[in-house]
């Protein structure tokens, strides 16, 4: 697959009202194609409502344009949603055997091996680390080979070590499609971000992004996200207070 | 100590108390009998029971499947046809308003004095908590797999096939042990109101000739049973869902 048509998304004047409640209104946000937007913002400011309406999962009451008809998006969510009757390898291949297409095994034994689960083909959900499973759930998402990939918090329920591992994989696998992820940890975004939006208020808005020039991954040491990151948490702080 | 040796020493002193409370109160052996005669009793008509006890067992398994199987059936139209679910919930729930013990010389009426009265009576009894079971467990798919299985643009049969239904099974395999701890006392009820074979019918009978001690026996021989089949289905649905215990 070209990566290089990873598209551009745009979201326009998108409103969500939840019982009564306006989540958000007016709402615009661009995902440069190839790229990785990270989204901030407190619990319940509207984070996943926001991806869940990317993503095409239907939310009640929704008004606006999401430009991303037509192209296929693939999703991970904070707990893995591995099936636990199913192997390792036969969760890696669960997309195309939801379609009824032909299962690339041989595609799904070189991902797994990317990830470090090369020996665990066979492992059920169960005999699995959180880690893991996790890993799994990322391999499930990239043998989908979709250009648009839609990710909601899916790094926060691991210990800080194995998190850092894993946002190097992802950001190493991810590279060159567009990527929106949204989480609450701003390390995090600094580390793998191409863009950050930080969504704050009821109803709730988007604050013009920080643009992050340098490659990704990038080290806890690197100089761009260490003079970023006073600022981000200033501004996070200060959404905070918003939010409330 | 673990369960075992706790068992057997629990179900001693039960013996020893019984015996003790017979010789005690001296009473006769047509209203109580001693453990002892009872044991008699079970060698003394081995064979008797044996073949008794294959008449009920037999009612009972036909019983399992066929309620399994219906009991299934009905849920799946339950989830698959959702106007039919509102004419078919009544009449699920009148079907179980009505004492069993009530329909069951109805049964016999109808479906004779043979096998299939006694199934029917089985089927009667327990298809609700299976049908109710699996219906529950269809309805409750984690939503996060419907939307991972959304966003790879799964057909919706496969979703069913691949996802919802293994999602269901843990529910399904709690309904079933349900089913099968009924299911025994579905055989003998339907055997009570009228049959010429199967361990109701012995015990009835016995009953009737002040045999107590084969009384008991046949309803030692009808908990053994009955134990063994509870178990066997526990173990064999934990092999075959080995999921059910995360889930």
């Amino acid at each position: 697959m070209n990566h290089h048509a990873a598209p551009t998304i745009v979201v326009e004047n998108a409103s969500l009202k939840f019982e009564n409640k306006t989540v958000f209104q007016d709402l615009n946000l661009t995902l440069q194609g190839g790229k990785l937007t990270c989204l901030l913002g407190a619990s319940g400011v509207g984070k996943t409502s926001l991806l869940r309406l990317i993503a095409g999962l239907s939310e009640p009451d929704f008004k606006g344009n999401t430009a991303q008809a037509g192209n296929l998006i693939s999703y991970m969510a904070q707990t893995d949603l591995l099936l636990p009757w199913l192997t390792v390898l036969d969760n890696v291949l669960l997309g195309s055997t939801l379609r009824g297409s032909t299962s690339p095994r041989e595609k799904a034994h070189e991902l797994l091996a990317n990830v470090g689960l090369g020996s665990a083909l066979n492992l059920f959900p169960r005999e699995l680390s959180g880690g893991m499973r996790q890993r799994a759930a990322l391999a499930r998402t990239l043998i989908e080979d979709t250009n648009v990939v839609i990710m909601d918090e899916p790094f926060s329920a691991l210990d800080a070590i194995t998190r850092y591992n894993l946002q190097t994989l992802a950001a190493e696998l991810l590279r060159d499609r567009t990527v929106f992820l949204v989480t609450h940890d701003p390390l995090e975004a600094l580390r793998i971000a191409d863009e950050i939006y930080i969504m704050s208020g009821s109803p709730a808005s988007l604050h013009s992004p920080f643009t992050l020039k340098t490659k990704t991954p990038r080290e806890i040491s690197s100089e761009e996200l260490l003079e970023l990151q006073p600022i981000l948490f200033t501004e996070l702080l200060k959404a905070s207070e918003t939010t409330v | 100590m673990n369960t075992l040796s706790r068992g057997i020493i629990l179900f001693l002193g039960l013996i020893l108390l019984w015996e003790t409370l017979v010789i005690t109160f001296s009473i006769p052996p047509y209203i109580l009998p001693t453990p002892l005669e009872v044991f008699n009793s079970l060698f003394v008509h081995k064979n008797l029971l044996c073949s008794e006890a294959m008449t009920t067992i037999t009612e009972t398994l036909l019983g399992l499947i066929l309620g399994i199987l219906f009991g299934c059936a009905t849920a799946l139209c339950m989830v698959f046809f959702r106007p039919i679910t509102l004419w078919l919930l009544p009449i699920l729930l009148i079907s179980q308003a009505i004492p069993t013990f009530a329909i069951a010389p109805l049964l016999v009426i109808w479906l004779g004095y043979g096998m299939s009265s006694k199934i029917a009576t089985t089927v009667l009894m327990l298809f609700f908590p299976i049908t109710s079971a699996f219906f529950d467990g269809l309805r409750r798919t984690d939503k996060g797999w419907l939307d991972l299985a959304k966003t790879m643009q799964a057909k919706k049969w496969r979703v069913f096939w691949y996802i919802r239904i293994p999602a269901a099974l843990p529910s399904l395999a709690s309904g079933m042990r349900v089913a099968t701890a009924i299911a025994p006392i579905g055989a003998v009820v339907g055997e009570w109101v009228g049959a010429s074979k199967g361990l109701g019918y012995l015990m009835l009978n016995s009953n009737e000739r002040m045999q107590i001690d084969l009384m008991f026996a046949a309803l030692i021989t009808l908990i053994v049973f009955s134990l063994l089949l509870y178990f066997s289905v526990d173990k064999l649905l934990r092999k075959l869902i080995p999921w059910q215990i995360e889930a």
